[in-house]
């Protein structure tokens, strides 16, 4: 095979260099810029240099929702770990064919949008068709009521959102694990509980680690399931900011708060990094 | 009786028999070797003593106690896997202490374990070690001594030696078998390499599709092939197609070849199969006049220093002949010789 000129290298570079530069640096310089502007009652913003609006950050309810939000993220990652690693330990101990099924219905439950999943969830937690029905019947509940909007509800379908998402990014590790490790276990005196926590848990603290950090990072900018399945106490920064922008006009606070979301997001994902970096080393 | 006594045990995977009616026994403190090429049952049949799997049909006996429904936690086999499957997130002292902390045992008790059984697989120092900082002989022995903690009643090996380079692997044969004599541990083993399981075993049982060969001293098995497969199978043999001609010899060709003896059911010119190890097949230079043995031409000379192997066509049947430096009469290819075949050392096998 021929080398690849550094001329050629570049052209192929070239594509999704460009797409990068076109569709994440421009808006993110844009953001930047209108995030220092001034704002301008009546015509939105006006091109400045002030800081007015970071100091507004300081404000305890952009804080505060922003904790809140990656309190939820974090809180959703958890559960959604914690579900999904059992399950996903199940799937690849399975035979391929059995495998590759589920693995596909992960996948096509992905494909379905996060606005039609999260307003299946409110029709699920709706008084007249949904669950409630189902709890009435089972002696749950006295009789039929609304289970939406509030926090539980917000919680479910933001763990049902990245569920299949955490599945994905454990699986490849779980699959390439040496099964005679576990079986190794059990013939020095483990009962197959005790192997799960003493050797697959700890043997996988790598991927359980970051697959966690990055579905906080997913869930942390949520926007639809907070406005349609919380109350107003529930909703997250993503919420906040978008009302910012939308209804109060106020697009330079929206644009520093999402400069100090977007801050918050690539820390967590260094922190990725990091955790990848020392599960390496320590294996 | 004491040690594990398998009865009509079968093992099977959706319409695959792994393991097909299988008995045998393990008495106390032997050493036996499950041999047979790959897909032959062995590591299955194993792994149901291990408990892994469990057994489509038959029993297991441990110590005259059926264990066939004990899971393998509450067996206290130590096994070694071909793996090895050493925890990677665990240095070389928590990896031999696992069974003992499962136990219980304090932390002083472990540590003098885990230091006794360091100086039993001669590697004091290491008990600190990552198992990523540890050679492949190293692991393999770090294995064993894991699998030993817990005082095993029956020692289970998967095929542990087949991922070490040669010599390794030999040497640690002998050592794992002084081991073994030294703790005069109940012992099975399991290996395609018959070198391995003539060095360690007292008992060889060789296996074939599912199913048991033979059972015997490796000598005996050696000497005394039960069939077809394990002649060809447990060292090298010249196989010759013959007819029984009556109880004291069978017919090559138009010639007779007296042997020890012919199996029962063989009836006079009913096909048959002969078996003779090279190491006793005898070549004399032919000299122009019969001396009874089967003509034949030297083909190609293999002089591998501390034996010479001789290949030789009789009748356009291939037959070997292996001899050493001291008795050649230094033969070479399109000699014409005279092919010896001893009847004590002529066996007569079924087709």
């Amino acid at each position: 095979m021929k080398p690849v000129s550094r001329l050629g290298e570049l052209a192929v570079l070239a594509w999704p260099g460009g797409a990068l530069l076109l569709f994440a640096a421009v808006p993110f310089v844009l953001l930047l810029g209108v995030s220092v502007a001034h704002r301008d009652p009546a015509g939105l913003w006006s091109p400045a240099f002030e800081a007015t609006q970071f100091a507004a950050l300081l404000d305890r309810n952009v804080l505060g929702t922003l904790a809140y939000s990656a309190g939820l993220a974090v809180l959703v990652a958890v559960v959604s770990t914690a579900l999904a690693f059992p399950f996903t330990y199940f799937i690849a101990g399975m035979a391929r064919r059995g495998q590759i099924l589920w693995l596909i219905l992960l996948m096509s439950t992905l494909s379905l949008s996060e606005v039609l999943v999260t307003f299946s969830w409110q029709v699920v937690l709706a008084k007249r068709i949904g669950l409630s029905d189902v709890f009435v019947w089972l002696g749950l509940l006295d009789q039929p009521q609304s289970l939406s909007p509030n926090f539980g509800a917000l919680v479910a379908c933001l763990i049902y959102l990245v569920l299949p998402v955490t599945v994905l990014l454990i699986y490849p590790a779980l699959s390439r694990l040496d099964r005679h490790v576990a079986e190794a276990a059990r013939t020095l005196g483990a009962s197959p509980l005790r192997v799960f926590f003493t050797v697959i848990v700890p043997m996988m603290r790598g991927p359980i680690l970051s697959s966690a950090i990055l579905t906080t990072v997913f869930t942390i900018g949520t926007f639809v399931p907070p406005t349609v399945l919380g109350r107003p106490e529930d909703w997250t920064i993503a919420v906040l900011i978008g009302r910012m922008a939308l209804t109060a006009g106020n697009l330079p606070l929206a644009a520093s708060m999402s400069i100090l979301l977007l801050a918050t997001t690539l820390a967590l994902t260094g922190l990725t990094v990091l955790v990848g970096r020392g599960a390496k080393g320590g294996a | 009786m004491l040690g594990l006594d398998i009865q009509d045990v079968t093992k099977r995977f959706g319409g695959f028999t792994a393991v097909d009616h299988v008995s045998l026994q393990v008495p106390l403190g032997r050493f036996v070797c499950f041999l047979g090429p790959s897909g032959c049952g062995k590591t299955t049949l194993l792994r149901l003593v291990a408990g892994l799997d469990s057994p489509t049909s038959g029993r297991i006996l441990h110590n005259g106690k059926d264990i066939t429904a004990t899971p393998a936690h509450q067996r206290q086999f130590g096994m070694v896997f071909q793996s090895l499957a050493l925890f990677p997130h665990l240095n070389v002292e928590d990896n031999i202490a696992y069974s003992l902390r499962l136990k219980h045992r304090s932390a002083k008790q472990r540590r003098a374990r885990v230091a006794e059984l360091l100086d039993l697989i001669r590697l004091p120092d290491i008990a600190k070690r990552s198992i990523g900082q540890l050679s492949g002989g190293q692991r393999q022995r770090v294995a064993i001594a894991r699998a030993l903690a817990q005082d095993p009643s029956v020692f289970l090996l998967d095929e542990p030696l087949s991922a070490l380079d040669a010599k390794l692997r030999e040497d640690l044969q002998v050592e794992l078998r002084l081991l073994q004599q030294q703790l005069k541990i109940t012992t099975i083993l399991v290996t395609h390499d018959q070198r391995e399981a003539m060095t360690m075993a007292d008992t060889i049982v060789v296996m074939a599709e599912g199913r048991v060969q033979q059972i015997g001293a490796p000598i005996e098995i050696y000497r005394n092939p039960a069939n077809r497969f394990v002649a060809e199978f447990f060292g090298a043999s010249n196989l010759i197609a013959v007819e029984a001609a009556d109880g004291q010899a069978v017919r090559f060709g138009a010639r007779r070849i007296a042997v020890a003896a012919v199996p029962d059911g063989l009836a006079p010119g009913a096909g048959a199969m002969l078996a003779v190890r090279p190491e006793d097949v005898r070549l004399v230079r032919h000299d122009g006049k019969p001396n009874g043995g089967l003509p034949g031409r030297v083909v190609f000379v293999r002089d591998m220093g501390a034996s010479i192997e001789i290949h030789v066509d009789c009748a356009g049947t291939p037959i070997v002949s292996v001899t050493t430096p001291r008795d050649w009469i230094g033969l070479a290819p399109q000699d014409a010789v005279e092919i010896e075949l001893p009847a004590e050392s002529c066996r007569v096998l079924l087709p």
